[in-house]
């Protein structure tokens, strides 16, 4: 069995209470106390890397501290079972599944052996994701309830992979999906949790002006002129090179910059193609910066995103878009596309501005351009938003009330 | 002055949950409307005005929302928004003046309400869990605890109260009234516009209502 690594504990519970209030986390208490020495168990698929395994690296350390006993378990697996699950994962978000019928049997043989390795006795446990799924083997029959979180959008999924999969999630006491959109009709319940950012990470906190100026600085950016930035991979589903289109009609009313921020062009031969493809796009632009970071970048995007007038997500396809979360908790007039999870986030002329085409897009990044006042209040208010909903904080109340609600029916 | 009854302080911590039913067209959301349970049209509704407590003006419900920016009709949109949740006691009343609005519109514009959207309304519901705060016994208690309250608790008393009393009233003015016999604090409480106000700011006016009336 491999334990994950917990971080260290950097963010403590009360370190929140500046942003939300005494009151939240005071409540978050009030909720943990009564499901004190209930016991939780999550398990994913890797310790490192991913979102997943980033998010639980916040969330398990906070819900140890509401004195709630918690285990974070991770599965192994050979080369063998990560390339199943990978063609698992992409063909579950609409990919094609082109393995042979023996991947299956991969599939169970790992789930089998980690069945052997790992220890289920938790109140309540949680199982992320597709490849731990099987797990569910090891549930008593009228034991204890075990729920499946699902973090990738399952509204097309290859029907050879989902039909497998299905009989498994089926015998779950309920599924958690990040939008009802990423939903599958399933005879258990299923809950909504949005994904969440944490306000203390690197990539979200508070900056000193200096460090974004230097940043600015490093990347050449003019911090006197407008910038629009979208941070993404190069990936043509974000749509880099409509919004090159995009900056290109708004240049002709404003003298503005466009900074495309992102990483999945070094190691990713389909990235390296959009990266050339939005280069082409670009031309000789000076004010075209186009950014291409390594994963550890999260200082330098904070602050590129700080340092922005308007940031932008002119994606054809989304999952939820934390990016776009990113970007409303810094304040910032946000215009993106209606796709994904994105107007959960952007409620239209409230929390940001929705756009359909480039020639949308152009016309509301102009629209806020020429009205710093209504831009600035969107800002406040997607600040607002996501401070309401899409902090973690606010996936820990989540946890909480669905412990709750399943220790209810005990 | 010690109350007779204290006033106990509850949270509601709510789990949303996806019902599986969703609509493309005005008139698959009139059906919607029609056939789903009583907790959705609560979270689309009550649930929705207090997620979107800090945009005060121009948000009222999920429906009037989703048929302003899903589906360009300003007019409906408008009519589903003027829908004043302050009047209403109970979620029949709240989808009986919904489904007039809709049936209304879709009778007289069959197109528009067959016509498809980009986006989907997606129907889903509440789960709620209440948690006891606490009691206070005097208005000075009630004040201090009140001070702090966190949003959820003040959705409850608050706004969501009106349902559960089955009353044009929340939960602070009906303790003021029956228990405490303080009917113009009670009244002064019930006139806050949560339409207008945050949960912050509705919060921060009813305390300094108890402090003028405690002297302060």
């Amino acid at each position: 069995m491999t334990r994950a690594a917990v971080e260290p504990r950097v963010n403590r519970l009360d370190d929140y209470a500046g942003l939300l209030g005494a009151g939240e986390i005071a409540e978050l208490r009030t909720l943990a106390g009564r499901l004190e020495g209930r016991t939780i168990q999550m398990i994913n698929s890797t310790s490192v890397g991913g979102g997943v395994a980033e998010m639980l690296a916040r969330i398990v350390p906070l819900i140890e501290e509401l004195n709630l006993g918690i285990r974070w378990d991770v599965i192994t697996g050979g080369d063998d079972f990560f390339a199943v699950t990978k063609a698992f994962h992409n063909a579950l978000q609409g990919g094609c599944f082109d393995l042979p019928d023996e991947s299956f049997q991969t599939f169970l043989a790992y789930s089998e052996q980690n069945r052997t390795r790992l220890r289920f006795d938790a109140d309540f446990t949680i199982i992320h994701d597709p490849q731990p799924a099987a797990l569910v083997d090891s549930r008593p029959a009228g034991g204890k309830p075990w729920i499946w979180r699902c973090h990738i959008d399952l509204s097309q999924p290859d029907l050879k992979v989902w039909k497998f999969l299905a009989p498994f999630i089926e015998r779950y006491n309920a599924a958690i999906f990040s939008s009802p959109a990423f939903a599958r009709q399933l005879p258990i319940p299923q809950f909504l949790f949005y994904p969440s950012i944490d306000p203390l990470s690197e990539k979200n906190r508070e900056l000193e002006p200096q460090v974004i100026e230097n940043v600015l600085a490093e990347f050449r950016i003019d911090s006197r002129r407008p910038i629009l930035t979208q941070v993404s991979r190069f990936d043509r589903w974000k749509d880099p090179v409509g919004l090159v289109r995009a900056y290109q009609h708004v240049k002709r009313y404003f003298d503005c910059q466009l900074v495309l921020a992102g990483g999945g062009a070094a190691d990713d031969p389909e990235g390296e193609a959009v990266l050339s493809e939005v280069m082409e796009a670009a031309g000789k632009d000076p004010d075209i910066h186009v950014l291409s970071l390594p994963p550890w970048s999260a200082l330098e995007i904070n602050a590129l995103q700080r340092a922005s007038t308007i940031i932008i997500q002119k994606s054809l396809r989304e999952g939820f878009g934390l990016t776009v979360t990113e970007g409303l908790w810094k304040r910032k007039p946000v215009v993106a596309s209606a796709v994904g999870g994105i107007p959960v986030q952007i409620i239209h002329k409230q929390t940001g501005l929705l756009c359909h085409s480039v020639e949308g897009a152009a016309y509301q990044i102009r629209f806020l351009l020429s009205n710093p006042a209504i831009a600035q209040k969107l800002g406040e208010q997607g600040h607002e938003h996501v401070r309401e909903h899409f902090l973690i904080t606010r996936n820990v109340r989540r946890y909480l009330t669905l412990f709750l609600h399943f220790a209810g029916r005990d | 002055m010690r109350a007779s009854q204290a006033f106990e302080f509850v949270t509601a911590s709510y789990l949303v949950q996806i019902s599986g039913r969703d609509a493309g067209t005005l008139v698959e959301l009139q059906q919607g409307i029609e056939s789903c349970s009583d907790a959705s049209v609560f979270y689309h509704t009550f649930q929705s005005l207090a997620r979107h407590h800090f945009l005060n003006e121009g948000f009222s419900n999920d429906f009037a929302q989703w048929v302003l920016g899903s589906c360009n009709r300003p007019a409906l949109a408008e009519a589903l928004a003027s829908l004043d949740l302050c009047e209403s006691v109970s979620v029949a009343e709240i989808r009986a003046r919904l489904l007039q609005i809709l049936d209304g519109y879709c009778w007289a514009n069959p197109r528009e309400a067959a016509q498809r959207t980009f986006e989907k309304f997606y129907f889903c519901e509440t789960v709620e869990e209440q948690v006891p705060l606490g009691s206070a016994w005097t208005l000075e208690e009630f004040r201090d605890r009140l001070a702090e309250l966190p949003h959820a608790s003040m959705q409850f008393h608050f706004l969501t109260s009106r349902l559960r009393l089955q009353l044009r009233t929340n939960d602070f003015s009906h303790w003021f009234q029956d228990v405490l016999g303080l009917q113009s604090l009670a009244r002064s409480v019930n006139r806050i516009d949560i339409y207008t106000n945050t949960l912050d700011s509705a919060r921060d006016r009813i305390v300094e209502l108890v402090d003028r009336e405690m002297g302060r």
